[in-house]
């Protein structure tokens, strides 16, 4: 699509969802979200509070022996409450902005997910072979 | 492709068959201002990663300082988690309050989720002081270079979420719910509501997993 078509179609909806803010409700897209409610807010505030208030009492009532088993929980009570914001406080679905946001997300997610795996994967075989046991055999490099 | 739509007298006739026009029923974004501060807030994500990645490596590299366990006060966390959670949540009653057009009532709520905002960096910086009182300074191990680095950005973040939020009060107030000031109660709430997203990450990956033995 030509950016010449683009602008003329942002420029015209601009305008025409300007002149329609205030006094009708029938199109709920003027402003790229449905309205939110109150109902919504609060779903997502008591689960956002169990999902929060759980991490902290696993951690601070030391229920688990293995740390690894409470990291594990942590992460994924993590993820979930991420979710939970997202869908009931940011409003994410796969509709709004036309898909753009979803879109956006998404792509954003795997560049994280590679910055936060490779940095981690790569730094630690760094590490593993900078142990002081590997320095005999740097030395003998060219 | 923009060649051909844009001088179509350029090319011959039988061109005239492959000609695109902007047809109105077309899909596409119906406001630019949101979707741009979203593709915004997916870049400072991005910022964020890159903190976490940097705390995810050297987040154990002590140089025999203190650790984790010996210096984070996880009751003083849970109080600040709860101040940004209840924060978000009446930033919801704002804009709830906007939807149906009530002026005083949007402007006392965004008034609280400014003070729980306030509240949250207060008890932020009481615990940095704290911490460089004790000599846990940045300066003293890759682990609280990375810790001081993403906790303070994103206090860094509320903090300018607090200013934009004043500046929006004053402008509410002045001008009413015009169609700018809609827009704009928007995007604060997306930004406030994705700086409590981040939260999430740090109380879990710095707090919570950092106390672990």
């Amino acid at each position: 699509m030509s950016a010449h078509t683009n602008t003329l179609a942002n420029g015209h909806h601009g305008h025409h969802g300007h002149d329609d803010h205030g006094h009708d409700h029938d199109h709920d897209h003027d402003d790229g979200h449905e309205p939110s409610t109150f109902k919504g807010y609060m779903t997502g505030f008591v689960l956002a509070v169990i999902l929060t208030v759980i991490p902290f009492w696993l951690v601070m009532g030391k229920v688990f022996e293995q740390s690894s088993t409470t990291a594990l929980f942590l992460m994924g009570f993590a993820a979930v409450q991420i979710v939970v914001h997202m869908v009931y406080f940011l409003h994410m679905n796969a509709r709004s902005e036309g898909g753009w946001n979803m879109l956006a997300l998404i792509f954003t997610l795997v560049i994280v997910a590679i910055t936060l795996a490779g940095s981690i994967w790569v730094m630690f075989h760094l590490n593993q072979n900078m142990m002081p046991g590997m320095m005999h055999d740097m030395k003998n490099m060219p | 492709m923009s060649n051909t739509s844009v001088h179509p007298a350029a090319d011959d006739v039988h061109a005239a068959d492959n000609l695109r026009f902007y047809v109105p029923g077309e899909h596409h974004p119906q406001n630019g201002t949101l979707l741009g501060f979203w593709l915004y807030l997916m870049s400072d994500c991005l910022i964020f990663a890159c903190l976490f990645a940097v705390y995810g490596v050297v987040g154990r590299s002590y140089a025999a300082g203190p650790s984790g366990a010996d210096l984070f006060d996880l009751s003083l966390v849970a109080i600040n988690t709860s101040m940004l959670l209840l924060s978000s949540i009446t930033f919801g009653f704002a804009m709830l309050e906007m939807q149906r057009k009530r002026l005083n009532a949007t402007l006392l709520w965004l008034g609280i989720t400014g003070l729980l905002g306030a509240a949250f960096i207060g008890l932020e910086l009481y615990e940095f002081a704290h911490l460089i009182h004790e000599g846990a300074t940045p300066q003293r191990s890759a682990f609280l270079s990375a810790f001081f680095a993403l906790v303070a950005t994103h206090g860094l973040h509320v903090t300018f979420g607090i200013v934009w939020l004043i500046v929006l009060m004053v402008q509410l107030k002045k001008h009413g719910f015009i169609p700018e000031n809609r827009r704009r109660m928007m995007c604060l709430s997306m930004f406030w509501h994705f700086l409590d997203v981040v939260w999430i990450g740090v109380f879990t990956f710095v707090y919570l997993m950092g106390v672990l033995p």
